[in-house]
């Protein structure tokens, strides 16, 4: 048994510190419409001046009903609908749903379409990193990487663009591989961003590594245990930032990430300041895998052999991936027909977003702020 | 042109090829190992069925002592990280729901399937004693199917606001059931569609 009450919103329970003029309870809220909440959060906020007693979480305003309407259309369908949920990941979120159907299916995609796979993904996780760098550090009152990394994402996403014709809402992968082979000079443009893009990395560090203003900031504030992680199921960056070595592309290979050599960074102290060092190196192991896959792509199909129409057996799945955000899985039941009979997303954001309120227990306001920017949530994903 | 337009009987001939006979799908195989032993010796038909299905481990168990089973998971065969709670529904069954945590552990590298049954209007009990992350994983199957969860602290809607209706991803609530109420009243017109 574990002792909840640690974990539960201490919004009504939380009883205010004393201090020598008593002052009041005040309760306020954050959002919805906040730039610094990146999307459309409200956190209800109980404060004690400036310290933050409780908080509480109201999420929904972006919901959809993702998985409602997979049950309304087929497997092929359904498959531009996942680009929605963490729309600065798609490709991340196109490779889990094709991955997870593949194997309802039983099949494999070929080796080629595998490295194509692993390539593109590893450039979106870049590039939501770079996304998460800029509107972080924008949120805590540096702008100027807010420029740097914009400047450097859009050089992924004109990749993106000449690949499968979309900048954002990629829609790169089909069930059983790829649709498009990679056009002329990919491989050299991937190489090109590759050697672009790892003295900028340096150039970002340079900014905000040592930067006073930015470690006073960040370091020991929102920190949470490993212990915690694990109780609240908190994955991906966050996780590891608090000391767990802990990788799907490790723990459970999939796509082709076997055949490459990289690390899994990790950091001590759970930390604001820590869960950024481990982005930031997290960058450049994305790096080493493109280097490593883009210069051995292999020759063959980019398609499995699918059927036209696509009608798994009775059964179910879960496959889940490391998304840039922790684990994005997808359990799917097939009642045999071409539809799916349920579709669920375990979206990282959504799960990880429920450690706000234990990391920001105790802090100031502005640091609330700083949280939710590390946190790296993404609303389209935690409301689905 | 002509010509090709007169030969439709060849042309049909290629157009129909044999419908390929549909490979069997694949079938759940019993899952042994020493936890399902394990298992079986402590709750015996309690534990109706331990399978893998194309290399993925589940058992399903009976729901009297699923929070029993969970948390010996989690105590003693180190089932130490929640990563999912749903749902499915199948009206057609007398127990209507399945309810499913998604476990892993961190030790073993292992992830397994629990499975339950309930019925409609049954409630079952509340894992958030056993991992804190079933706190907002309960509260959204409640939200989506109406399943209740005795004992959690906070069980409400997450996702839909607290006037909605119904529970959408029961299946029997159409997906423009909500739309068609809505332009009904405030329009004053039969479907939006």
């Amino acid at each position: 048994m574990t002792d909840t009450t640690k974990y539960l919103s201490h919004l009504e329970l939380g009883e205010p510190d004393k201090t020598f003029l008593d002052s009041n309870e005040l309760i306020i809220n954050m959002g919805p419409q906040h730039p610094a909440t990146h999307g459309v959060l409200r956190v209800i906020l109980k404060l004690d001046g400036e310290k933050v007693l409780g908080t509480e979480c109201v999420i929904g305003y972006l919901h959809r009903g993702v998985e409602k309407i997979a049950e309304n259309r087929t497997y092929t369908m359904f498959n531009p609908y996942v680009d929605r949920m963490d729309y600065v990941a798609a490709v991340s979120n196109g490779l889990g749903y094709c991955e997870a159907v593949e194997k309802l299916l039983n099949i494999e995609a070929p080796p080629r379409a595998n490295y194509i796979r692993v390539i593109l993904t590893e450039l979106n996780r870049m590039a939501s990193h770079m996304l998460w760098l800029g509107t972080h550090a924008l949120d805590i009152g540096a702008i100027t990487p807010l420029f740097y990394t914009f400047r450097d994402r859009e050089e992924i996403l004109k990749i993106f663009e000449k690949y499968c014709g979309a900048r954002l809402t990629t829609h790169a992968f089909r069930i059983g591989g790829c649709l498009y082979e990679t056009y002329d000079g990919f491989e050299n443009d991937v190489k090109k961003f590759v050697k672009f893009v790892t003295p900028k990395i340096d150039e970002y560090e340079q900014l905000l590594t040592t930067n006073r203003i930015w470690v006073e900031r960040t370091k020991g504030i929102g920190v949470i245990s490993a212990a915690d992680c694990r109780a609240l199921g908190v994955t991906g960056p966050v996780l590891r930032a608090s000391g767990v070595k802990w990788d799907l592309r490790k723990a459970k290979p999939y796509a082709a990430y076997s055949e490459f050599d990289f690390d899994i960074p990790t950091a001590q102290n759970g930390d604001t300041y820590d869960r950024y060092l481990v982005r930031m190196q997290e960058m450049r192991q994305s790096l080493r895998i493109i280097d490593q896959a883009v210069n051995r792509i292999p020759e063959g199909p980019i398609m499995a052999k699918v059927p036209k129409v696509i009608k798994p057996a009775v059964g179910e799945i879960y496959h889940s991936i490391e998304a840039p955000k922790g684990e994005l899985g997808y359990f799917i039941v097939s009642d045999g027909s071409t539809q799916p009979y349920r579709v669920r997303v375990r979206p990282p954001s959504f799960v990880n977003l429920q450690a706000l309120d234990l990391m920001v227990r105790g802090a100031l306001v502005s640091d609330v702020i700083a949280v939710i920017g590390t946190l790296d949530i993404v609303l389209g994903e935690v409301d689905r | 042109m002509p010509d090709e337009a007169k030969s439709p009987t060849s042309a049909g001939e290629h157009a129909a090829p044999a419908a390929p006979a549909k490979p069997a799908g694949p079938v759940p195989t019993p899952w042994e190992s020493p936890l399902v032993s394990d298992l079986h010796k402590r709750y015996g038909s309690g534990i109706s069925e331990a399978s893998t299905y194309l290399g993925q481990n589940y058992f399903v168990v009976d729901s009297s002592i699923v929070a029993d089973v969970l948390s010996v998971l989690k105590d003693e065969k180190n089932f130490n990280y929640c990563v999912d709670i749903t749902a499915v529904h199948y009206p057609q069954r007398e127990k209507q729901f399945d309810v499913l945590w998604i476990l892993y552990s961190y030790d073993t590298n292992e992830r397994i399937r629990v499975k339950t049954m309930i019925a409609d209007g049954q409630s079952i009990p509340s894992s958030i004693n056993i991992w804190p992350t079933a706190n907002w994983l309960e509260r959204e199957v409640y939200d989506m199917f109406g399943i209740h969860f005795d004992g959690h602290p906070d069980m409400k809607r997450i996702l839909l606001p607290e006037g909605w209706k119904g529970h959408p991803l029961r299946k029997d609530y159409g997906i423009i059931q909500q739309d068609n109420e809505w332009v009904q009243i405030n329009l004053g017109i039969e479907s939006g569609q």
